[in-house]
C-alpha cells in the first residue's frame, strides 16, 4: 500500500523549495508552462489567436487601404503604415486573455488550490502573464509574415524590425498587467470578457493605429496624440522605416514609450499581487 | 499533546451575512473531525480561514502550532486542501496535475513523476492518468482533486464536502481512502451535509448552523443527548398486533406506531433500556408472538433535524459562493 501521507521524520524523498527570487522564478516558470499546454490544448482560441490579426491585415490592406493611404505622407504605402498599427491594436486586444483566464481560474478553484500551497504568492501572476506574453510574440510574428505578402517591409534591416516587435510585445505584457487586475475584481468569466474587453475600443481606436490622428476632429486629435497606443504605434513605424519623422529623434519617440511600459507594470503589477493575495 | 487544529471564537462577516459568528472547536492529530451543518451554515467559511485562503475578522486558528492569520506560510507545507468543487486543471492530463503541484512543491522531476503515478495507481486512475482531465467523470475528478491535494503528504487534510454528488460506490471508495489516512496518521477536518458520512468517518462531530456551533460530541453522544431509543417489535401473527399494541401502552412517551404490514411497532422508551427490556418481558408472559426486538437509536437525521429545526439536505442549495 501506497504510504499517502508524511511520515513526520524521514520523508521517502527529500527535497527543498527554493526561496526568494528563485522561488518566484521556479513557481512562475511551472505556471507559464502549464499555461501555455493549456492554450495548446485549446484549438479556438489558437485558431482566434492567428485569425483575426490576419483578417485585419487583410481587411483593412484591401478596404480600407485605398481611402487612407491617401492621407499618408508620400512614399508610405499603406501596408507600411497598417502592420505597427495592427500589431498594437492585436496586442492590446490580446491582452484581454489575461484577465479572462485569471477569472476562470479564480472560478474554478485553482486559485484557490495555488493559494493553498506554499508557493510563491507573485508566481501564479507571474506565470499567466509570461505565458501570455509568449502567445503575444507568436501573434506579432504572424503579423510581420502576413504583412511581408500584403507588401510590409523593415526598410531600416532586421535588427530594427526585431526592435520594433520587442516594443509591441512589451507593451502588450504590460497591459497585460493591467488585465490582471480585472480578472482579480470581477466576480466571474462572462463580467471578464466584457470588462477586459470594452474599455480597448476607444484605447485602440482614437490613436493613430488605422488612420493618421489628422483625419481627426481636433478635440479628440488631442487625445488621440497623447495615446500610448499611438506613442507605440508611432515608435514602431519609426522602427519598421529605419528613421524617425522630421522634427522626431528616437530618444523623443522611445522615452514616453518607454515610461508608459515602466509605469504601468510599476502600477498594476503590485496592485495585482495585492489583490491575488486578498482574493 | 495540543491539538493539531484549535479554532477559538472565529467570527467572519460577508456584506451583511454573518458566515462565522464565534466557531470555536479543536481537533486532536490523528483523528477525524466532522463539520456539521445544512447549506450555508459556514462550513466552507470556515475551512477557508484554515487554508489560508481568507482572514477572519476576529478570533483565533492555529493549525499545527502556527497562527493561520500570522504565519500562513508556515501552515501551508502542512496542510492540503480538497475544495468544494474540484480544482483541477481541465486541460491537463491528470498525470499533469499531479506531476505540476509536485514540482511547485519542490520535488525534482523525476520525484515529482514517481509521486504522481503512486497517486494514479491508489486512486486506480492509472488508465485515465494520460487523459485530460475534462473527459474524467465527476467521481474521478474527486478523485484526482483529492490525490492533488496528497502529491505533498499534508499532515492535515482539509475536505469540504468530499462526497457531495457522488454515486455510492464513489463514495465508499472515498471513504475507503480517507479512513487509509487517518490509519497513517493523516488528521482530517471533513464538513459534510451528510449524517451518514460523519457517522461513518468522524472521531468527533461538530455541528453547526448560521455560523455558530450548536452541538458537538461523538457521534453516539450527540445521538443520546437529542433523544431516546426507540423500541421496535415485530410479532409473529398479525392479529396480535392491537393485543400488543394495548399492553405497550404504558411504556412510550408518545404514540406509538403500527406499521401492519411489516407487523411491527415502535414506540419511543427514552434513554431507560430496563423500560425497553420490561415492555418486551410484558408481551411475552401475555402470550404474544415477538418475532424479533431491537432498541433503535435515532438517527443522525433525526439528530439534525431536532437541533437546527430543519432537515439536513432538505434545503434547496444556495448559490456558490464566488
Ligand atoms: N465570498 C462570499 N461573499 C459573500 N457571501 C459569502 C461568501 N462566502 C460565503 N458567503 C455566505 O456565507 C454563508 C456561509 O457560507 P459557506 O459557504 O461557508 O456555507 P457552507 O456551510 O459551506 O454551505 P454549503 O453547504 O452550501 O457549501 C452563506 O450565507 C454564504 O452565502
Ligand atoms: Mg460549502
Amino acid at each position: 500500500m501506497t504510504d499517502l501521507r508524511l511520515p513526520t521524520h524521514a520523508s521517502p524523498d527529500s527535497y527543498q523549495r527554493p526561496t526568494g527570487l528563485r522561488a518566484v522564478v521556479h513557481d512562475g516558470r511551472i505556471v507559464a508552462w502549464r499555461n501555455l499546454v493549456q492554450l495548446t490544448r485549446t484549438p479556438g482560441l489558437i485558431i482566434f489567436t492567428l485569425i483575426q490579426p490576419v483578417m485585419f491585415v487583410v481587411l483593412f490592406n484591401y478596404v480600407f487601404g485605398g481611402a487612407i493611404g491617401a492621407a499618408l505622407p508620400p512614399g508610405i504605402s499603406y501596408a507600411q503604415f497598417l502592420i505597427p498599427g495592427v500589431m498594437v491594436q492585436a496586442l492590446v486586444f490580446g491582452s484581454s486573455t489575461t484577465s479572462v483566464g485569471l477569472a476562470d481560474d479564480l472560478q474554478k478553484g485553482i486559485v484557490d488550490r495555488f493559494r493553498s500551497l506554499p508557493i510563491a504568492r507573485s508566481a501564479v501572476l507571474a506565470g499567466r502573464i509570461t505565458a501570455d506574453t509568449v502567445r503575444l510574440a507568436v501573434v506579432a510574428f504572424v503579423i510581420v509574415t502576413v504583412g511581408m505578402l500584403v507588401g510590409f517591409r523593415f526598410e531600416g534591416g532586421l535588427l530594427l524590425g526585431i526592435v520594433m516587435v520587442f516594443v509591441a510585445v512589451a507593451f502588450g505584457s504590460a497591459m497585460c498587467w493591467v488585465q490582471a487586475n480585472i480578472g482579480l475584481l470581477v466576480p466571474n468569466v462572462e463580467t471578464a470578457q466584457t470588462a477586459g474587453f470594452v474599455w480597448l475600443f476607444p484605447v485602440v481606436f482614437i490613436s493613430s493605429v488605422f488612420t493618421p490622428v489628422q483625419t481627426m476632429p481636433t478635440w479628440l486629435q488631442v487625445v488621440a496624440r497623447n495615446n500610448p497606443v499611438t506613442l507605440v504605434a508611432n515608435l514602431q513605424r519609426a522602427l519598421s522605416l529605419g528613421e524617425p519623422p522630421a522634427g522626431s529623434t528616437w530618444a523623443s519617440m522611445a522615452t514616453p514609450v518607454a515610461l508608459w511600459i515602466v509605469g504601468l507594470v510599476a502600477v498594476f503589477a503590485p496592485l495585482a499581487v495585492r489583490s491575488y493575495r486578498k482574493v | 499533546m495540543p491539538p493539531i487544529i484549535e479554532v477559538e471564537d472565529l467570527h467572519k462577516r460577508f456584506g451583511e451575512t454573518q458566515a462565522l459568528d464565534g466557531v470555536t472547536l479543536a481537533v486532536d492529530e490523528g483523528t477525524v473531525l466532522g463539520l456539521l451543518g445544512p447549506n450555508g451554515a459556514g462550513k466552507t467559511t470556515a475551512v477557508r480561514v484554515l487554508a489560508t485562503l481568507i482572514l477572519a475578522d476576529s478570533g483565533r486558528a492555529v493549525v499545527d502550532g502556527h497562527d493561520v492569520h500570522q504565519r500562513p506560510d508556515l501552515v501551508r507545507p502542512v496542510i492540503g486542501l480538497t475544495g468544494q468543487y474540484a480544482a483541477v486543471d481541465e486541460k491537463l492530463t491528470g498525470a499533469e496535475n499531479l506531476h505540476m503541484v509536485g514540482r511547485l512543491l519542490g520535488m525534482p522531476r523525476r520525484v515529482a513523476e514517481r509521486r504522481a503515478d503512486e497517486l494514479l495507481e491508489r486512486f486506480s486512475l492509472s488508465d485515465a492518468g494520460d487523459r485530460q482531465v475534462g473527459t474524467y467523470s465527476g467521481g474521478m475528478r474527486r478523485r484526482v482533486d483529492l490525490a492533488v491535494s496528497l502529491v505533498g503528504r499534508p499532515r492535515v487534510l482539509f475536505l469540504d464536502e468530499p462526497t457531495t454528488g457522488l454515486d455510492p460506490a464513489s463514495r465508499l471508495e472515498l471513504w475507503g481512502i480517507t479512513r487509509e489516512l487517518v490509519g497513517d496518521g493523516t488528521t482530517v477536518l471533513l464538513t459534510t451535509q451528510y449524517l451518514d458520512e460523519a457517522d461513518e468517518l468522524a472521531d468527533r462531530i461538530v455541528v453547526i448552523d448560521h455560523g455558530r456551533v450548536i452541538e458537538e460530541g461523538t457521534a453516539d453522544e450527540l445521538k443520546d443527548r437529542t433523544g431516546g431509543r426507540t423500541l421496535q417489535v415485530t410479532l409473529g401473527d398479525a392479529d396480535q398486533l392491537d393485543d400488543a399494541s394495548r399492553r405497550l401502552d404504558g411504556f412510550g412517551d408518545d404514540a406509538i406506531s403500527v406499521d401492519r404490514d411489516k407487523v411491527t411497532l415502535r414506540v419511543a422508551v427514552g434513554t431507560d433500556t430496563e423500560l425497553a427490556a420490561r415492555a418486551v418481558a410484558e408481551l411475552a408472559s401475555a402470550g404474544i408472538v415477538v418475532e424479533d426486538f431491537h432498541l433503535d437509536r435515532p438517527s443522525l437525521d433525526d439528530v439534525f433535524l431536532a437541533l437546527t429545526g430543519h432537515a439536513p439536505t432538505g434545503a434547496a442549495p444556495e448559490e456558490p459562493a464566488p
